[in-house]
């Protein structure tokens, strides 16, 4: 049963975020709901101020340009996202992670920045954003600041977010020339969280060599987890389906995984590993155009 | 706790309730307005009986506080039939035997009328991936599929 609180509904950004400074120690932010009002029926979290800020027009838009990048408001719905044009044009990998968010009804009202503030591993947004080298915009009343997502992202449930503060907007890079993103995650339901999740993004230097890599997984330990040693391996090298393998074997390795009711650690680091070497190759063959 | 306003329309028909602000969408449709067609079943976000569409978008009113549809325009399985007359989408659930036990219904159609109205020639697979947040543990969801399609097709186009 969810627990009583006053319920807050700023009318604008500047008064959300005051009452977010005046309210900082028995808060919460509400966006979509869609995660937050499952914990609070769980009695996992209880707040004496519930702040709504779903309805804010100023943090509901998509802004693209070659130079300065996407720029998506935090109260952005998935649904928003996966239907935007220049997102499909410039982005198809958000709008193939976006497909697979869980289902329409959640797309419709579920948003962004609330998926993002959530910290849970399990989403899929996280580990896609990172691949692609997105920051993060936060702030208070007293101002804002940028950090990269992957620095956000701290430990499980738990972002770098202070209190007072709420996510105002995604900023995701122009890929380079010859860059290819993938993601897939692995599920039993389609609508369901993913058991795991792989991203990857390949970029491909003029002579076809690897110019630069991510590779990023999803529920994969308590945050997404980036592997670097698959990053070191591939820079520098041509397409080679071995290295592909090697890949796999070391993402396997070096992700931290639970066991749960949905996988044990063992089954979790085997899929881990063949997403991770399937989605560098489909990357890497985007990549070559 | 101090009970708050809350003004929305559902089916047509304006409501100013006094709510406690925990309360959820579909504890006012079904408890304060009294419609229970909505279903309320896992309350995780995860099986869709309790779709409704809000201003036209289909979502979950068991994960949506109540307080958030201020102003806006609900509508419910009950808001589907016309002076009398069942929509298209229920009449071809009925044909094609598109249920069984019936709970799941009235969020499947919910869902199925909101897939229709942003994409009135969908395939089979839109059809497919259109309905996967709503569970269906009687029919194995091909004659739900069919339905939606049939309907689509214009097969049961109003009188």
């Amino acid at each position: 049963m969810i627990h009583d609180f006053t319920y807050l509904k700023p009318s604008s950004l500047k008064e959300a975020l005051t009452m977010l400074e005046e309210h900082k120690d028995d808060c919460k932010v509400i966006c979509g709901g869609q995660s937050l009002l499952i914990i609070m029926r769980q009695g996992l979290l209880v707040t004496d101020y519930l702040i709504d800020i779903k309805h804010i027009k100023e943090l509901d838009y998509i802004q693209f340009d070659a130079k300065a990048g996407l720029k998506i408001g935090a109260t952005t719905t998935h649904h928003t996202i996966e239907t935007s044009d220049v997102i499909k044009k410039n982005y198809p990998v958000l709008v193939a992670m976006e497909n697979k968010l869980a289902s329409i009804q959640v797309r419709n009202w579920g948003t962004i920045g609330g998926n993002l503030a959530h910290g849970d591993p399990s989403g899929d947004p996280a580990s896609v954003l990172i691949a692609l080298k997105a920051n993060i915009k936060v702030g208070n009343a007293k101002g804002g600041r940028t950090l990269t997502l992957e620095d956000f992202c701290v430990d499980f449930f738990e972002t770098a977010l202070e209190e007072g503060e709420i996510v105002l907007e995604v900023q995701v890079p122009t890929p380079e020339a010859k860059t290819g993103a993938t993601y897939q995650k692995f599920n039993l339901l389609e609508s369901d969280q993913g058991m795991v999740a792989a991203a990857a993004a390949v970029t491909l230097n003029g002579g076809g060599k690897c110019k630069d890599v991510r590779v990023v997984l999803g529920n994969a330990g308590p945050k997404p987890v980036r592997i670097k040693r698959v990053e070191e391996l591939l820079r520098g090298k041509g397409y080679d389906e071995k290295l592909f393998a090697e890949a796999g074997k070391i993402a396997s390795e070096d992700c931290e995984p639970v066991t749960d009711i949905h996988a044990s650690e063992e089954h979790r680091r085997h899929l881990l590993g063949v997403l991770t070497k399937r989605m560098l190759k489909q990357a890497w063959e985007q990549a070559k155009g | 706790m101090e009970k708050q306003l809350l003004t929305l329309t559902v089916n047509g028909q304006p409501y100013e309730l006094y709510i406690n602000p925990k309360t959820l969408l579909v504890e006012v449709i079904r408890d304060h307005i009294g419609l229970t067609g909505t279903k309320r079943g896992c309350s995780t976000v995860s099986c869709g009986s309790c779709t409704v569409m809000l201003n036209g978008m289909a979502v979950k009113s068991c994960s949506i506080l109540a307080m958030q549809a201020e102003g806006a325009q609900v509508t419910t399985i009950e808001g589907l039939e016309q002076t009398g007359e069942l929509a298209p989408i229920q009449k071809a659930f009925i044909d094609h035997g598109a249920f069984q036990c019936g709970f799941c219904t009235s969020g499947m159609i919910m869902t199925a009328q909101a897939l229709l109205d942003e994409n009135p020639n969908p395939t089979e697979w839109e059809i497919r991936e259109g309905i996967e947040g709503n569970i269906c543990r009687c029919t194995g969801y091909n004659s739900i599929v069919r339905a939606i399609d049939a309907t689509a097709k214009g097969n049961y186009k109003e009188v």
